[in-house]
């Protein structure tokens, strides 16, 4: 028993060195467009786990994770735009003083982002989380659209539509990923404790779950606000990453596909969300050649727009239709059960 | 033996669902380390009255004292807190969960660790999980599952499920157990060995358990008090050779007719 804690610990620790060793080899060896990619699959890793502790370990169908990344994406971009950039961007009216004044290092930057996503998260989740099921999906997309129009008319704070430009570009292959593992452990620590238990309880039977002393609504505003933390941490690298956020990029679509990733890696599994962020970005990046023109025996075949989407899509109803419960299931990738498939081979 | 401590006292407890009465003027008192019974026919608003006790409704009227604490319309979680623990009628486990697991969310309440304890290793979290652990498969043990801890739970038969719900009632660490229908869907060996089950479950927990039932011999073998509700309203209470002899009662069971007619 403690010898294969001991086993897991190092094959974790060289897990993340392997991680490591890729990343610095990505970095010198990979172009722009591939870096890129890798970025952005850590970023949607870190929103599909954060999703995935509402959603898939607590229950809570919310739609509201476009509305967190925005705050956070903002909270962190004002923070970090140097006071030059904002002369320049802020034309329309002249930027809030204590805004224009405020500035912090990266780190800081984004984690009060975060803090920020997840002030608004308890916010909501009080009354909200009163309601259950499709009235709360419904409650926190119209958080989510609420968010939104503030930010486009906030002029004086967010520069309304015309959004920021020039964030600087710290949001490198280093701070995704490090963020990525941090969100990872932090999450997997908690749904793997007793109160991840609790959680887990009042997903699958929330009658239950109360007549085993478990304060359902409190441990729901929990779980909501950590994974609005989590979704405003995201939201705040993405902004760095694109160095240009404006209020259409937070609409209902990027909540979408967050949840996309949540439900092809597997509702309830944090392995499978980052697995499944892997999937989609790469698989929405691959789709791009069927939108160039192509050549099928002989017959030529012009570039449709959007056509990637079709595709897309149509993939997603399969998974649905074929594998409802998404590549992992509620299972994780631990290297007990890696181990125990070895063996079991092993005796075959 | 007549001045053993009352612990549960429901005066004028009542329940109406609009213009019905679920359950009306329910009135028991329930002495300590005692299994007593609620039996009655489908609808006679046994299960309601579980549900008051526990906290899922919230009675029209009247009062639920637990030992010397007014209980009426507290949340169920704080019930539960009290010391109130019960099972379901249709077993609501949590079935993505494994048996060891579910155990262990029953004793998540008694649990001081705070949630953002164990992302951040904070070591009595660690070193509490672990008793956690270690407790619950001890409750295991004695319901004697301990070998499907693993298991998840809805691959477990019947049976076992019952007794993981019982088990998993436990880990709250109760004074007052409630079991709504125990012994419902067991055979007749079954249902032996749970008479004996709850039997030994109260002398080792120092339990005091009230039961709904239908399974007459299970009623009659282990209660040694039963109150008869009927339409809502309790017709008779005593010890089982009273009830079994009962008019009132054979009657609300068999009918008018057979009573006349027997």
């Amino acid at each position: 028993m403690m010898a294969s804690k001991l086993r897991n610990q190092i094959l974790t620790l060289l897990a993340i060195a392997a991680l490591g060793v890729f990343l610095w080899w990505a970095n010198t060896n990979l172009d722009g467009y591939k870096i890129q990619i890798l970025n952005l699959i850590a970023i949607n890793a870190i929103l599909a786990v954060s999703l995935n502790l509402i959603y898939g370990f607590t229950g809570m169908f919310s739609l509201g994770h476009a509305g967190f990344m925005c705050v956070g994406a903002y909270v962190s971009s004002l923070l970090i735009l140097p006071q030059l950039q904002k002369d320049a961007i802020f034309i329309l009216e002249p930027m809030a003083r204590p805004i224009y004044a405020a500035h912090a290092p990266f780190i800081v930057a984004v984690l009060l982002g975060g803090l920020v996503a997840s002030l608004f998260g308890l916010f909501i989740a009080l009354p909200v989380l009163r309601l259950g099921g499709d009235y709360l999906g419904i409650a926190t997309l119209g958080f989510g659209e609420i968010i939104r129009v503030f930010a486009n008319n906030l002029v004086p704070i967010t520069n309304g539509a015309l959004g920021l430009k020039g964030i600087p570009a710290y949001a490198n292959l280093w701070w995704n990923y490090g963020f990525m593992v941090f969100t990872f452990y932090f999450i997997w620590r908690i749904v793997n404790s007793n109160f991840g238990n609790a959680l887990k309880a009042i997903r699958d039977d929330e009658v239950a779950a109360r007549a085993m002393g478990i304060n359902t609504y409190k441990y729901r505003v929990i779980s909501f606000t950590v994974g609005a933390f989590f979704a405003g941490i995201g939201g705040a690298l993405l902004a760095s990453l694109l160095t240009t956020i404006d209020p259409k990029m937070f609409l209902f679509v990027m909540t979408f596909q967050v949840l996309m990733i949540v439900v092809t890696g597997g509702l309830g599994s944090i392995t499978g969300s980052i697995l499944g962020s892997f999937i989609i970005v790469a698989l929405l990046e691959w789709l791009r050649f069927v939108e160039n023109p192509m050549n099928i025996l002989g017959f030529e075949i012009p570039g449709v727009p959007g056509m990637r989407m079709v595709i897309f899509s149509l993939s997603l109803v399969l998974i649905i239709i074929f594998r409802r419960e998404g590549v992992m299931g509620m299972r994780e990738f631990t290297w007990d059960g890696l181990f125990s498939r070895f063996s079991k081979r092993g005796e075959a | 033996m007549a001045d053993r401590r009352i612990i549960l006292k429901t005066p004028g407890l009542t329940m109406r669902f609009g213009g019905l009465t679920a359950v009306d003027n329910f009135d028991i008192e329930v002495q300590e380390d005692r299994i007593v019974g609620l039996i009655g026919p489908n609808g006679a608003g046994k299960t309601t009255c579980f549900n008051m006790i526990t906290g899922y409704y919230n009675p029209t009227e009247g009062q639920i004292i637990f030992y010397d604490d007014d209980i009426t319309g507290i949340p169920t979680h704080k019930v539960c807190q009290k010391g109130i623990a019960r099972t379901f009628q249709n077993i609501r486990l949590f079935y993505n969960e494994t048996v060891l697991q579910n155990v262990m969310i029953g004793a998540h309440l008694r649990q001081k660790s705070k949630w953002w304890h164990a992302p951040f290793h904070i070591p009595s979290c660690a070193r509490e999980e672990k008793e956690v652990r270690d407790r619950s498969m001890f409750l295991l043990e004695t319901v004697g599952l301990a070998n499907l801890a693993n298991e998840q739970a809805n691959s477990l038969p019947y049976g076992e499920q019952r007794r993981l719900e019982i088990a998993r009632a436990l880990a709250t660490q109760p004074r007052f157990l409630l079991l709504d229908e125990p012994a419902a869907g067991m055979n007749p060996q079954e249902s032996w060995e749970l008479m004996h089950f709850i039997q030994k479950t109260r002398e080792d927990f120092n339990l005091t358990i009230l039961l709904i039932e239908h399974d007459m011999k299970v009623v009659m073998g282990v209660c040694e008090h039963i109150w008869v509700l009927d339409y809502g309203k309790l017709i008779a209470e005593g010890a089982p050779e009273e009830i079994q002899a009962n008019s009132k009662v054979i009657e609300a069971y068999l009918g008018e007719e057979y009573v006349q007619n027997a």
